[in-house]
């Protein structure tokens, strides 16, 4: 495949970027998009030029580092929903110019070309996506019971790697999606109802403080979410503030 | 209290001012279609409920005019509040993306919401046209106090005035078929079990309220009301 591919280009965080353009002329299509990368930096190096950075681990689509707007969808495609790394060239054709941009948004600032700083999902987390459980004993399995489609729902949500491909897609650049997803995968589980309030509050505020707009149930989120996180969590955290909102203390 | 301030403050709290608001003029506009439909039985059953919503309605609780300048102002305050979250919204999600995208992929949800902005001003200077032309009469050449079947139909019969408001109300039509979805969505009372329904009733609400008023400027040019 031969490919024309237009890729934002910033040297530090507070650089004025731009768009560069870069042929390729041998790009198979069974590689994936982070390959293609791979096999571009290669070109670049070679030529003394200074690689693209983009964000990646796994590769395996489990991880949620990767993660570009291609042709202004993030990770490329709505289709079948996946992530930059499982995506593969073989969804584009030869001759095609492609753009590929880093996540927007004031909450996930540029740090270098395609990747962005997304420390604002962790300080999210760090107010209340998580519960307090002892750590020296391990329970014993059955002491707990959770209904089978209260798990299913649950692990859904869970499902969520955190890529924040829903703040990139969404016109608002809210982080709705991915804090609803931590609040209801927890919120629905026995284990998770001690710190039920606390949880939406703390991460609720932290979420608006970080600069992320707000939810206008547009729903591109979800469509842009590689693990296909619905809706109905972002209704699920909104009942649990307004609970919390009418509670005491 | 400080619950929901801190509720109020959050953005989630602002939706659900909005959701609340737009309820309260959902159904107002609702209950307004079906008295509007009043002009089909004629003068004299038109202004009559006109009258009786000036002067008896909330009888024999409520004075002459109480129950009108309630509604009043319960209305004004639920615009007021459901503009003021809109435009705080607003200004938060633009500061939320300083830096905009330069390949955009055109889609029907991010035109739907710049519908839910724009399409809520315009809604926001029709209600100002709106009361300009049948409440004050400041803008209605042939209006005539209390004459409301001879207001309504004289009004319509300028063909200007007439797509006018038909323009106005599927803007509104929009605004509420997503609007009333959205609203349950907000409240946290949506899920995948219950979001064919919401999504029919926002879809009934909106086809009751866009057939019961368009009738209106339809059926005066048409000829069929004078
Ligand atoms: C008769 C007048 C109006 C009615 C019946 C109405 C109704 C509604 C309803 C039911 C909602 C859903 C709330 C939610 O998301 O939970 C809504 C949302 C909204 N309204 Fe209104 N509204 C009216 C006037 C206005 C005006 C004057 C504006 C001015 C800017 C406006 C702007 C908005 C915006 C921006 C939203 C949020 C859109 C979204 O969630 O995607 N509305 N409206
Ligand atoms: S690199 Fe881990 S999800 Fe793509």
């Amino acid at each position: 495949m031969r490919l024309t591919l237009r890729i934002w280009r910033q040297k530090h965080a507070q650089a004025r970027g731009h768009f560069a353009t870069y042929r390729m002329d041998d790009v198979s299509p069974d590689m994936s998009f982070l390959e293609m990368l791979d096999v571009l930096n290669e070109q670049l190096t070679e030529a003394g030029e200074e690689p693209v950075a983009f964000d990646h681990d796994c590769r395996e689509g489990i991880c949620g580092m990767c993660g570009v707007v291609i042709n202004g969808i993030p990770h490329g495609q709505h289709k079948h929903r996946t992530t930059t790394c499982q995506l593969h060239m073989r969804n584009f054709r030869s001759g095609e110019t492609i753009t590929i941009e880093p996540w927007r948004a004031k909450a996930f600032p540029v740090i270098k070309d395609l990747i962005v700083d997304r420390s604002a999902f962790d300080r999210v987390i760090q107010n209340g996506g998580f519960i307090t459980a002892p750590t020296n004993t391990i329970p014993e399995a059955n002491a707990v019971l959770v209904a089978k489609d209260r798990s299913d729902l649950a692990m859904d949500a869970a499902a969520c790697i955190g890529c924040g491909a829903c703040v990139a897609a969404c016109p608002n650049a809210s982080a709705m999606l991915f804090t609803a997803a931590k609040i209801t995968h927890l919120g629905l589980l026995p284990q998770g109802q001690p710190e039920r309030t606390m949880r939406v509050v703390g991460m609720v505020r932290v979420m608006d403080q970080s600069g992320f707009g707000g939810c206008t149930n547009l729903g591109e989120c979800s469509l842009a979410c590689p693990k296909e996180i619905h809706l109905d969590s972002i209704a699920q955290m909104n009942l649990d503030l307004i609970k919390a909102g009418f509670r005491r203390g | 209290m400080t619950g929901i301030l801190s509720l109020y403050r959050s953005t989630i709290g602002k939706k659900v001012v909005m959701a609340l608001t737009g309820f309260i003029l959902t159904a107002y506009v609702f209950v307004h279609m079906i008295g509007n439909l009043k002009v089909f039985a004629g003068a004299e059953k038109l202004n009559h409920y006109a009258e009786w919503l000036r002067l008896d309605m909330g009888y024999p609780i409520l004075a002459s005019f109480q129950g009108l300048w309630i509604t009043r102002i319960v209305l004004l305050v639920a615009v007021g509040l459901h503009v003021i979250s809109a435009l705080q919204l607003w200004a938060m999600a633009n500061a939320g993306r300083a830096v905009g995208y330069a390949q955009k992929k055109p889609s029907y949800t991010v035109y739907l919401g710049q519908m839910m902005r724009l399409g809520g001003i315009a809604i926001a200077f029709f209600i100002g046209y709106h009361l300009l032309h049948l409440t004050t009469g400041s803008i209605h050449p042939e209006f005539v106090h209390g004459e409301v079947y001879h207001n309504v139909i004289s009004g319509f019969q300028n063909t200007l005035v007439s797509v006018f408001y038909i323009a106005a109300l599927v803007a509104l039509g929009v605004h509420i078929l997503h609007g009333t979805w959205s609203m349950f969505q907000t409240l946290g009372l949506n899920n995948r079990r219950y979001d064919a329904m919401w999504r029919t009733v926002a879809l009934l609400v909106t086809l009751a309220i866009l057939v019961g008023d368009l009738s209106i400027p339809v059926a005066v040019l048409a000829g069929w009301l004078y």
